[in-house]
């Protein structure tokens, strides 16, 4: 059945939707059509004057070397965050479904991180890792480990992977228990007496009624590794050493501040924005029908 | 096929006792039906049986061995759940080939048993729907396939019926009691409904917070309670319980009027009983028998054939059972004889029976 509300006043309802669409055209839209506009034009050196050369800044940015690099490195981050985060936060999420006692602490404790805002988060775990002094930075040098994630790239991915997992997981986690505990415990006892060991009935029974959930956080995961990981980057790695962890992001932000090329960064917004809106479409369309059961 | 045996078996929830120890032989192929209200222990019994609970105390056998610590997979049982607990991703086909597939069972086989379910339920055309596209009473049959093809020595049914509506409950009660004198598999049936229970089963296990009160068939269930719980939860309407002192083979109500008591209770000590009897063993009173005594009907509900009279008999509520056709209806004033033979006195202390 489906319930509606009936208006009395014609023009209550676009009062009350209002709100939620000025902030949407004023903070969403003007700056995607500013970023479109800014694309095809190139500003002179000191910003005064700027002037329509068409396509020619995605041209530019499809001959650059960097700008590959930085679609690889966010593929590669995306994916470690993506697959990790979930990973980790369905194991928990099992673990903690299974828990008799201590489940509100338990399940408190993992929502934490998700308070924590990405740079304060970035910063934590650079205390962590920090060359020297850090904890985790002195086990591995206990076990040998010739530690920098300064000089070392590979060090450096692993570091933001690791920041930008441990914020995710709590998010990961709430829509992984949330889903588990919408099983019907019967079906999971059907399956016992029908034969299945509890790895057999994961696989066969939880996993399939999950998928839904799992489908959502996928798109959710990545689009967060995609454009919320800004902050994580900026305060551990700051795109280096070598531009190797450069993500797009963090490239369109370092390309329109710091080397001022207003034009490349924008084209690099609008080709996030393709992408951002790829990921909804699929979202909605694909998923939302193909998934269910 | 197995016998199952029940010794001792207890189930405590830490320091709350559900279950106090319910002891039961149950034959090969026969029919047992665990009947009681809510919260009597009769699932945690069943799901006991089952493995899904762990035991406290006492021991459960399925065939010829001692099933406490074996896993419900290799207890060699299939369950028909409350809810059908259907597996919602899956065909029915799927569903009902479920536990054959996690055995390793060969394609053909499977097919074969599955086949054989399906014409047995009338599933065949809806082996590739999926469950969220059949009717509550389709689904309860694709449960029951899913127990069926297993082939397995026990069948447990945990209130199967609860969720359809009336009239398919009736239908599939009948079902369910084909396909046991079909399959002749040792069945565990789980209701509160006490129709379902004297309908479908050979022996009835009347359970009251955690003690079996009676077991034993219906009809000695009915028409011999061992308790005056059972007596009131078993019958629709439930035996009259009426209070009454016995003095020399006599049971004397509280407002004077003295029943001859029947051969086999005229023994009874002297002291304070409850007469219980059934609505239907009240009869009018032929000229020249004498009435025992007259009720002062209240309100009378025809029910076809049969009209019940409530009313007071000595300051108690009770309720007669007589033929529409005796033409009483409300504030009349029937005078009435007892059936003797049929009458029980009970302790009024513990509700025992009194032999």
């Amino acid at each position: 059945m489906e319930k509606r509300v009936v208006f009395q006043n014609r023009f209550l309802p676009y009062l009350l939707v209002a709100p939620q669409i000025a902030i949407t055209l004023v903070f969403f839209f003007w700056p995607a059509s500013q970023a479109v506009v800014q694309s095809v034009l190139r500003e002179d050196a000191f910003g005064t004057t700027s002037y329509f050369v068409g396509l020619e800044n995605f041209q530019l940015l499809f001959e650059d070397e960097y700008y590959a690099n930085s679609f690889k490195v966010t593929a590669l981050f995306s994916t470690l965050v993506a697959v990790l985060g979930l990973s980790i936060s369905l194991l928990l999420a099992v673990t903690a479904d299974r828990l008799i006692r201590g489940t509100m602490v338990y399940k408190t404790l993992l929502i934490w991180p998700y308070a924590v805002a990405p740079a304060v988060a970035g910063a934590l775990w650079g205390f962590v890792f920090l060359p020297g002094p850090g904890v985790f930075a002195w086990l591995l040098g206990q076990m040998g480990v010739n530690w920098n994630f300064h000089l070392n790239g590979n060090q450096a991915m692993f570091v933001i992977v690791v920041a930008a997992t441990w914020k995710q997981i709590s998010y990961n986690f709430l829509f992984f228990l949330a889903g588990l505990q919408a099983i019907p415990k019967s079906l999971i006892e059907a399956a016992a007496i029908d034969g299945a060991g509890p790895f057999r009935r994961f696989w066969t029974i939880v996993f399939p009624l999950l998928s839904p959930t799992l489908f959502f956080l996928i798109v959710v995961n990545v689009v967060y590794a995609f454009f919320e990981t800004f902050g994580v980057v900026h305060s551990l790695t700051r795109g280096g050493p070598a531009k190797s962890t450069e993500i797009l992001v963090y490239k369109v932000w370092y390309d329109g501040f710091e080397a001022q090329d207003l034009g490349g960064s924008a084209a690099q917004s609008v080709i996030l924005m393709a992408i951002v809106i790829g990921l909804t479409v699929v979202q909605f369309r694909y998923i939302e029908r193909k998934v269910h059961y | 096929m197995a016998k199952v045996s029940l010794q001792g078996v207890k189930k405590n929830y830490g320091s709350i006792r559900v279950i106090h120890g319910v002891d039961i032989e149950i034959k090969d192929g026969e029919f047992i039906v665990i009947v009681g209200p809510s919260g009597c222990g009769k699932s945690t019994l069943l799901r006991m049986i089952a493995g899904l609970e762990a035991i406290t105390e006492g021991s459960i056998g399925i065939g010829d061995r001692v099933v406490n610590d074996i896993e419900p997979r290799d207890r060699d049982i299939a369950m028909v759940f409350q809810n059908y607990a259907l597996y919602p991703h899956m065909s029915v086909f799927e569903n009902i080939s479920y536990g054959l597939r996690i055995r390793g069972m060969s394609k053909a086989d499977i097919q074969k048993r599955v086949d054989r379910a399906a014409d047995i339920l009338q599933l065949q055309p809806y082996l590739q729907r999926r469950p969220r596209e059949l009717s509550g009473g389709q689904r309860q049959r694709v449960a029951m396939g899913r127990a069926i093809v297993r082939e397995p020595s026990v069948f447990l049914f945990d209130e199967p019926l609860s969720n359809l509506d009336a009239k398919l409950r009736v239908q599939m009660r009948l079902e369910i009691k084909r396909l046991h004198q079909q399959l002749g598999v040792t069945s565990i049936y789980v209701t509160h409904d006490q129709v379902e229970a004297m309908t479908l089963a050979d022996r009835l296990i009347v359970m009251n917070q955690g003690r079996a009160e009676q077991i034993g068939s219906p009809a000695e269930v009915y028409s011999n309670p061992a308790t005056t719980y059972v007596g009131g939860f078993i019958g629709s309407p439930p035996m009259n319980f009426v209070p009454c002192k016995v003095e020399a083979g006599q049971a004397v109500l509280d407002d004077g009027t003295s029943l001859a008591l029947p051969e086999r209770l005229r023994g009874t000590p002297a002291g304070a009983y409850i007469l219980g009897i059934r609505p239907e063993n009240m009869h009018v009173a032929q000229p020249g028998q004498g009435a025992q005594f007259t009720l002062a009907v209240d309100v009378a509900e025809e029910l076809g054939a049969d009209t019940l009279l409530h009313g007071k008999i000595a300051g108690t509520d009770v309720v007669v059972r007589l033929p529409s056709t005796a033409g009483f209806h409300d504030n009349s004033r029937p005078s009435l004889v007892a059936d003797m033979a049929q009458v029980h006195l009970y302790d009024r202390e513990s509700g025992r029976n009194i032999h």
